[in-house]
């Protein structure tokens, strides 16, 4: 746990140093909280109570900011975030399937991270890869068409890979 | 072998996606072994457009174009085709009209009816060299209106070419530029909006992908025209690629003194940065995207004032679709009649659409206004997946309505689409076919709108959600005969009171689909029948002859009303299903049908 807190530590340096390096305060939330959210890699209670006190700023704003955008997320991602396209080409051509089997496979919904941190699920609107139709990403990795048709063999390669 | 030739694989994202990377790295690996690195140059491009067959490669200067290439295709792509000089047949599109091999895409009814101005470096150039924007006319319309126009030339030039806004509305732009360059501040702001919150669209990514010093040229053009020293663009953080070919083209801008103190030398300065918006889709709005820009909820504000008068930090501020900004220096270059002598009268140029859905040739394709919804589906899009029987195409989105078999010949422009009941919209183009339940589309758009809205005001937060309930309703075979009246009455209401565009257009697929598919509703309600078999709830499994009696699905089925003896045809009793699709996952001997 030692190294994981000096781990800890080390982020909120680089943070504080992102926010101090900033000219205009005035305007620069919403990059602030992309920077955090690069850094932790999701923005819970206690990161926006240091960004509010460093910039100087209520909470409830910090808050109301991080609620508003999808792309924020308060709930650490897996170490394989599943995002599935639900956009309208993937729809059409069977995502809400696609959606229901990752769910059914990993009992978890959308928004929550599997038990042992492995996966997370999250929707998503349009990849810009419509051709490709229905589309995952896991992590950096596209799938589309064909491939998405088994999302059990995709995801059993993942925990392999993890696992052993 | 010739010498000089080129290499252009594509970049966008979909062809990425299917290991793009990995071609041009084997292509660059086999020519070093080849030693013919001063003969042939590999050159990552934008999105071609016919994403459908990707990844593609095209060799130049002959033209090729190879569809579906493999990482490993590239060492015979390099032997064969570069050096044997003989094209590789097996990597060439088919004619599916007559099943012959087509060498060239110009030769595709993909490409046949195209015209590309804001596509026009897509796919022909690497983005990320400015030297080969430059080389294909690049900033020569810049340099053109600062050496020898006055702001008020170009905004004149603007507003002549009948220019209108691709983001959605429609708006013409040199007007909103006039409107901009009267009011005196000591400072305004041209923003280029890349939010592209449209679940279905790609078109504004791909040309920041594909061609981002075009975009950057005409947001200087729009600086220079209204009097603004500062750009912004503000796009979405969930596009990676698009972001980090903007922010190099920016670099590369100001290194060539493009973008600065001193533009091409002259007194005018004028500098871009970037702004990361959050995935939402009000922010797409501009009221909101300012806001969003100065730090806070992208919560829309009533206007006037608008944007032109009081933006950004309450200056004057133009807020333009990044395609809108990719036509400006052609327009500078090609002039006001060339320009008006493409597309319609009162629509001129031409609309870049994003066509996906149930189409065989998913794509980005840029086409005359005045085209026809027919030709861009049947002969650009080749028509419906699978022989399908054409259904609907929904156009502007979320904002937009469904059009069908008897608008197919309508010419595509601002206001045709308008007086059909839909919408130009960003120019997302979704195909459906008899497999799609329009029921179920409009309760889709509703649940996204219901995810998206700001909250602001209560007929689009809670109007949507009640209206997104009665879709659900009737989806679940629980709908009434009122609900129609009432789905009509509330949607008029939400259009009608909401502050924003959002609600204010957010009941059109609703509405859209009522009208033209009336009946299909009525099915749902009175005989609990769902033709399209989309509504999981009133889906009806049965088993036919060609069951075997292996006991799969019984053994799966969570509720146990399947039954039959082992070799025996099953029966599902239709009175204790779930419709949860169990059984029909399990059957290995399709004897399980879904009506
Ligand atoms: C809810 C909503 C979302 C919008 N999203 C976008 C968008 O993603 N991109 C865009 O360019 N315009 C969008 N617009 C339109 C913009 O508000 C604005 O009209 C447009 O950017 C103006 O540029 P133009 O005149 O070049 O079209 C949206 C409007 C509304 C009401
Ligand atoms: S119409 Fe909807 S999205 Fe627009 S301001 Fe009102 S609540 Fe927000
Ligand atoms: S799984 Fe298919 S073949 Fe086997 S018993 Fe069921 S319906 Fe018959
Ligand atoms: S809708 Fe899924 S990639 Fe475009
Ligand atoms: S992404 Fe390659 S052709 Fe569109």
């Amino acid at each position: 746990m030692a190294c994981d807190n000096k781990l800890k530590k080390e982020m909120f340096e680089e943070l504080k140093k992102y926010i101090d390096e900033i000219g205009e305060k005035n305007g620069a939330l919403i990059s602030v909280l992309h920077k955090g959210q690069e850094i932790f890699g999701y923005l819970p209670q206690e990161i926006q109570e240091f960004i509010a006190k460093e910039m100087n700023i209520p909470i409830a704003k910090v808050y109301g900011v991080v609620s508003f955008y999808h792309f924020f997320s308060m709930t650490p991602k897996g170490k394989h975030p599943i995002s599935v396209c639900m956009g309208t080409a993937c729809y059409v051509r069977g995502a809400e399937k696609v959606l229901n089997s990752v769910k059914n496979y990993l009992g978890i919904d959308v928004g929550e991270t599997t038990e042992d941190g492995l996966f997370s699920i999250d929707a998503l609107r349009c990849v810009g890869a419509c051709g490709l139709a229905p589309v995952v990403l896991i992590g950096k990795d596209v799938y589309g068409k064909e491939q998405v048709k088994d999302m059990k063999k995709i995801l059993e390669k993942y925990r392999k890979e993890s696992v052993g | 072998m010739k010498e000089n030739k080129k290499i252009l694989v594509c970049g966008g994202t979909g062809c990425l996606s299917a290991k793009g990377a990995e071609i041009v790295k084997n292509l660059r690996d086999s020519i070093r072994e080849h030693s013919l690195e001063n003969e042939v140059e590999v050159i990552q491009t934008g999105c071609f457009g016919f994403c459908e067959k990707g990844p593609i490669v095209k060799i130049m200067p002959e033209n090729t174009f190879y569809i579906e290439v493999k990482p490993e295709d590239a060492e015979r792509i390099i032997v064969e085709d570069i050096i044997s000089e003989k094209r590789i047949i097996e990597l060439l599109y088919i004619d599916p009209k007559n099943g012959e091999r087509v060498f060239e895409g110009e030769n595709m009814e993909f490409y046949k009816k195209q015209v590309r101005i804001a596509l026009k470096n897509c796919g022909t150039i690497d983005p990320e060299s400015i030297e080969q924007y430059m080389a294909a006319e690049g900033y020569a319309a810049l340099k053109k209106i600062l050496t020898t126009m006055t702001p008020e030339n170009v905004v004149k030039i603007i507003k002549d070419s009948g220019l209108r806004g691709r983001g959605g509305g429609g708006y013409s732009t040199g007007l909103k530029w006039e409107f901009a360059s009267k009011n005196i501040s000591d400072q305004k702001y041209i923003v280029c909006n890349a939010d592209e919150g449209d679940p279905g669209a790609f078109m504004d990514r791909s040309i920041l992908e594909g061609d981002p010093h075009s975009v950057i040229e005409g947001m200087i053009i729009a600086g220079y025209a209204i009097g603004a020293t500062e750009g912004l663009v503000y796009i979405r953080a969930e596009y990676p690629l698009a972001i980090e070919r903007l922010r190099k083209a920016i670099e590369t801008a100001r290194k060539n003194k493009i973008l600065g103190e001193n533009v091409f030398g002259t007194d005018f300065k004028f500098d871009i940065e970037i702004k990361y918006g959050a995935g939402a889709f009000v922010c797409g709005e501009e009221t909101a995207l300012i806001h969003s820009m100065e730090g806070g909820r992208g919560e829309p504000t009533t206007k006037p004032p608008y944007p032109a008068e009081s933006g950004y930090w309450g200056k004057p501020t133009i807020v333009n679709n990044v395609e809108t900004l990719a036509n400006i220096a052609q327009i500078i270059l090609k002039g006001v009649d060339w320009f008006r002598s493409i597309g319609t009268k009162n629509s001129p140029g031409t609309k870049v659409f994003a066509l996906a859905g149930k189409i065989n040739n998913v794509g980005l394709v840029e086409v005359p206004m005045g085209t026809t919804l027919r030709e861009v589906i049947f002969e650009i899009g080749g028509g419906i997946k699978n022989n399908k029987k054409f259904k609907a195409v929904q156009t502007g989105g979320p904002s937009g309505g469904c059009l069908t078999e008897k608008d197919l010949d309508t010419p595509i422009d601002f206001d045709t689409l308008l007086a059909k009941g839909s919408m130009m919209g960003s120019g997302g183009m979704i195909v459906m076919d008899e497999d799609d339940c329009m029921v179920a589309v409009s309760k889709f758009y509703l649940e996204f709108t219901v995810d998206e809205s700001c909250g602001k005001c209560a007929p689009c937060r809670i109007g949507n959600t009640r209206l997104w309930e009665i879709l659900d309703r009737i989806t679940k075979g629980e709908g009434k005969e009122e609900d129609i009246a009432l789905l009509k009455e509330l949607s008029q209401t939400i259009k009608t009171t909401s502050l924003c565009g959002l609600g204010q257009t957010s009941p059109n697929p609703v509405l859209s689909t009522i009208n033209q598919f009336l009946d299909e509703y009525l099915e749902h309600i009175h005989e609990k029948k769902c033709r399209a078999g989309q509504c999981q709830a009133l889906r009806k499994y049965l088993i036919n002859d060609k069951c075997v009696g292996c006991t799969a699905c019984a053994r799966v089925c969570p509720v146990a009303c399947i039954e039959g003896k082992v070799k025996e045809r099953h029966v599902i009793d239709q009175t204790r299903c779930i419709k949860c699709g169990a059984c029909y996952n399990a059957c290995k001997f399709n004897a399980i049908d879904v009506a």
